[in-house]
């Protein structure tokens, strides 16, 4: 039953992946973008990932997508149809995209492979699991993520201020 | 649920992952518009964070968890400042095509 | 004891004073530079060398003469077997160098107070001087040859400095960068010299040498060898063949500089070097002799192109020379404290003679041809007198301080060889005629020059005189420090120094003394030598009024050879100079302009292209970029999988 679940959960993110690039507008884009996030977190689900699962779903298809879909519209990118590369370049883009994948493959087929001895049930995912190790091993980048996330609020706000 | 971690092989996982990046890399190579480019990167962010999440669990081990959350608050923090940066580029040219940005050629 | 003891150690806080108030001096005079109004930077300048004269005269009362006191003022050089301090030796031979040094020091200071007024340089002068008696006090000071080496280079550089004075005219710099050169190469011979020592022995340290070498047998190879090396550098600094050209060049000088530096110290820095390490060359008999022929050749070749000189200074720079070669000799013989002898009472009376012709060209407001003076006996009498108490003393007639040292010198010479007192009498019987040449032409019978120049001829002041005077005393009195041995009395010169020479005496061979009848024999004939040359001068200059000739057509040809310098400088020009400027324009023009630029040139022009070509990838297109990056990851990729 999973490998089911797992096979049409890669269908649907790979083909909103595609989408995501090729999509005439950029909101249809977005949206696609927000399909894929959640056939995302569908897999976190999967790997018994609860605690990510719903944190992606609040922070990407929550607050960043909507940021996106916020700035698309503001700039009102709508109206014209987007332009793309020369065809040279487009041949170009798909051969090394390509290219890249194929070496992938072929890196990941020669790499020494090991196995894993699997649970019966695994909590590994679940908040109190998570929480404990962020709270105790990586509380201190824990803390400097959040300065971060200050600074970046900061950096935003006086860029897109309007310059008097 | 059936625990998908038996009935899925982890390869499958890598493969899944591996196309993910390398359709967010030919986006960002393929569109002009910087917004798509920007969320080209975020899906070769999550292709990422998926790897990680599934080395996680079929490793059982929490850490990789504690990544991908940290690399969701980099991205976060990412995705703001550089929206911000597309918006203030936008009032300055008018337009969000990344040929229109060349003017530090020279 | 114990009051021995605090003696010592006041003795050592003096001779450490005594560098300390030239330095001072100099520091004071250098820094503040032209804020420091004319007269007064040359007081300072000659009050720095006075407190260093007292102290050096305190040492010379308080010490004995069979004591010296050496200590370390700091670790220098401490590397693996190699150790070097910072030292000083204070004995016999130091305190009269000491003496010399900052007495006559100090006299030339005062007198350059009145000969450099209204110099634009003055204080910059006292400046340089100070920095000289510095460094030279430094060399003989000094209680190992590193130490030494540091004050030879550094008067080696206020030398040059100072000849080189009036730098605005290009023939001075000429002649001081001839000087510096000249130097250079027996420097190096030097510095040769004492990286054979620490080979031989490690250390550099003048007691340790002294007793290392006697380990070895005499004339042993290597001993020859650094002993030669040693003397090449005193060759450089003491001006003998081959190295003596730079000398009367260096005349181009201030007068003081002349009267200080290159006669009464300075110069006799390679004499002071050789007498230090005097059992070091007592052990190398054959670099003795080697010293001897270069000490005769020196002593008689100068003293016939002084025949012919026509400047005045260039005529005592020749004796100069001369004097030199005769110190030479009696070191080349043995006679360590007969070549000291001769260096004390040559500092007087030369520095006397020097000062003297800085009285006359002050008074003729910068002639030096003698050509164009005469008769300046009635204007200038102080000068004058002294200046015949100097030609005097030169000449070597009783009771002056030239006839002592340098009979001393001539009775060695016969004890070693007849021969080679015939040939050093010969020389110092002209050394009589051409100074007595110099005084006629330039004092007696008429003035030469325009009746407007001899209207402003005038006494020098107080200050000039003072200073000639003095010495002028000197050089009456100097030589009753070394009777004679005839005389019974006793050689209070030689008895003094003997802690220091007696070890080489012990080494060298026993001369048989000569007998008094013998001894009568060669003051008379030396004395007798002496006067008929004056004679000849007198009736040759006075009598008959001959006058130099103005040009060298009317010259025979051995007067012209001799005029000429025996050629000697156009030799070394055709032979050292010229090739080195030929080659050195043959370098310019291939290896520097063919090769050196093409390649600098070279280097530009591919740095310009590759930065023309690769400026065309330079799209400013983000994705072009992005494209890079990524072929970029698939080829590391695919090297990766290769490998």
């Amino acid at each position: 039953m999973a490998q089911y679940i797992f096979y049409a959960l890669s269908i649907v993110t790979i083909l909103s992946a595609l989408y995501v690039v090729f999509a005439k507008s950029p909101m249809y884009s977005v949206i696609a973008m927000i399909v894929c996030f959640f056939s995302i977190a569908g897999h976190y689900v999967l790997l018994n990932a609860q605690f990510l699962a719903i944190v992606h779903i609040i922070v990407y298809a929550g607050a960043i997508m909507v940021l996106f879909l916020f700035v698309v519209m503001l700039l009102n990118l709508n109206q014209e149809p987007d332009k793309s590369h020369g065809k040279l370049l487009r041949v170009a883009a798909a051969i090394s995209g390509g290219m890249l994948f194929l070496v992938l493959l072929l890196s990941l087929n020669t790499s020494e492979t090991g196995t894993f001895i699997l649970p019966e049930k695994s909590d590994i995912g679940m908040v109190e699991h998570v929480g404990k190790k962020l709270f105790n091993e990586y509380v201190l980048p824990f803390e400097i993520s959040s300065v971060l996330l200050l600074s970046a609020i900061i950096g935003s706000v006086v860029l897109a201020k309007k310059e008097s | 649920m059936e625990n998908a971690l038996v009935s899925v092989p982890h390869n499958w996982y890598l493969l899944l992952s591996s196309l993910l990046f390398c359709i967010g890399v030919m986006g960002v190579l393929f569109r002009r518009n910087v917004i798509v480019i920007l969320m080209c990167i975020e899906l070769m962010l999550n292709s990422v964070n998926l790897l990680l999440v599934s080395f996680s669990a079929y490793a059982q081990n929490a850490d990789g968890q504690v990544f991908v959350f940290f690399v969701m608050v980099v991205a976060a923090a990412e995705v703001a400042v550089g929206l911000a940066l597309i918006v203030s580029i936008y009032r300055n040219v008018a337009s969000t095509d990344i040929d229109s940005m060349k003017k530090l050629k020279w | 004891m114990n009051d021995q003891i605090t003696n010592y150690s006041l003795l050592t806080i003096l001779s450490i004073l005594i560098p300390v108030f030239p330095l001072v001096g100099f520091l004071i005079n250098g820094l503040l530079g032209k804020k420091v109004p004319e007269p007064i930077s040359g007081w300072i300048g000659s009050i720095a060398v006075l407190a260093s004269f007292v102290c050096a005269a305190a040492i010379f009362f308080t010490l004995p003469a069979t004591e010296s006191l050496s200590f370390n003022l700091f670790n220098w050089i401490a590397y693996a077997n190699l150790n070097i301090s910072f030292g000083f030796l204070i004995d016999p031979l130091t305190i009269t160098m000491l003496l010399v040094i900052t007495g006559i020091g100090f006299l030339i200071h005062l007198y350059s107070i009145s000969y450099m007024h209204g110099d634009e340089g003055f204080t910059r002068f006292f400046t340089y001087l100070n920095l000289f008696i510095f460094f030279m006090l430094l060399l003989v000071m000094g209680n190992n040859y590193l130490v030494m080496f540091i004050g030879w280079e550094g008067v080696g550089l206020c030398s040059y400095l100072l000849i080189g004075f009036w730098f605005k005219e290009h023939e001075n710099n000429n002649a001081a960068k001839k000087a510096f050169i000249m130097n250079r190469v027996g420097d190096l011979g030097f510095l040769l010299g004492m990286f054979a020592l620490l080979m031989l022995f490690g250390t550099l340290d003048y007691a340790s040498v002294a007793q290392a070498v006697q380990g070895y047998p005499i004339n042993d190879g290597l001993i020859i060898g650094i002993t030669l090396l040693l003397f090449i550098g005193a060759m450089g600094k003491s001006a003998q063949i081959p190295l003596y050209t730079w000398l009367p060049d260096a005349m181009a000088g201030p007068t003081p500089v002349s009267a200080l530096i290159h006669a009464a110290t300075m110069v006799t820095a390679g004499i002071y070097m050789i007498v230090r390490s005097n059992v070091l060359f007592a052990m190398a008999p054959a670099t003795l002799d080697v010293i001897l022929i270069v000490g005769v050749a020196t002593c008689v070749m100068a003293a016939i192109i002084g025949l012919m000189q026509n400047d005045i200074k260039k005529v005592l720079a020749y004796s100069t020379v001369s004097q030199l070669g005769l110190m030479f000799v009696a070191l080349g013989l043995g006679a360590f404290s007969s070549g000291m002898f001769h260096v004390v009472t040559h500092a007087f009376f030369k520095a006397l003679l020097f000062l003297g012709s800085g009285s006359v060209i002050h008074a003729l407001h910068g002639e030096q041809d003698i050509r164009k003076m005469g008769g300046l006996s009635k204007y200038i009498k102080i000068t004058f007198i002294t200046f015949m108490i100097g030609s005097l003393a030169i000449s070597g007639i009783p009771p002056f301080a030239g006839f002592f040292s340098k009979d001393e010198i001539l009775a060695k010479a016969f004890e070693h060889s007849p021969a080679i007192w015939i040939i050093v009498s010969l020389s110092s019987a002209l050394t009589a005629f051409y100074m007595f040449r110099l005084v006629y032409i330039t004092f007696s019978g008429n003035y030469r020059g325009t009746e407007e120049t001899r209207s402003k001829i005038h006494e020098s002041p107080a200050l000039i005189t003072i200073p000639l005077i003095i010495l002028a005393i000197l050089s009456i009195i100097g030589g009753f420090m070394g009777l004679p041995a005839i005389t019974g009395l006793t050689h209070k010169f030689s008895n003094y120094l003997s802690s220091v020479t007696g070890a080489a005496a012990g080494i060298l061979p026993e001369a048989h003394h000569l007998s008094h009848a013998t001894e009568y024999v060669l003051i008379g004939v030396a004395v007798l030598a002496a006067i008929v040359s004056i004679l000849i001068a007198r009736y040759m200059y006075v009598t008959k009024g001959q006058l130099p000739a103005n040009s060298d057509a009317e010259l025979n040809g051995l007067q012209k050879l001799v005029s000429n310098k025996f050629y000697v400088d156009e030799v070394y020009n055709a032979v050292f100079v010229k090739p080195v400027v030929k080659l050195s324009t043959l370098i310019y023009e291939y290896v520097d302009k063919l090769v050196v630029d093409n390649v600098v040139n070279g280097v530009a022009k591919v740095t310009d292209l590759s930065g023309r070509t690769l400026r065309l990838m330079q799209t400013g297109s983000t994705t072009f970029y992005l494209l890079a990056m990524v072929c970029g990851i698939v080829v590391l990729f695919v090297i990766r999988l290769l490998i």
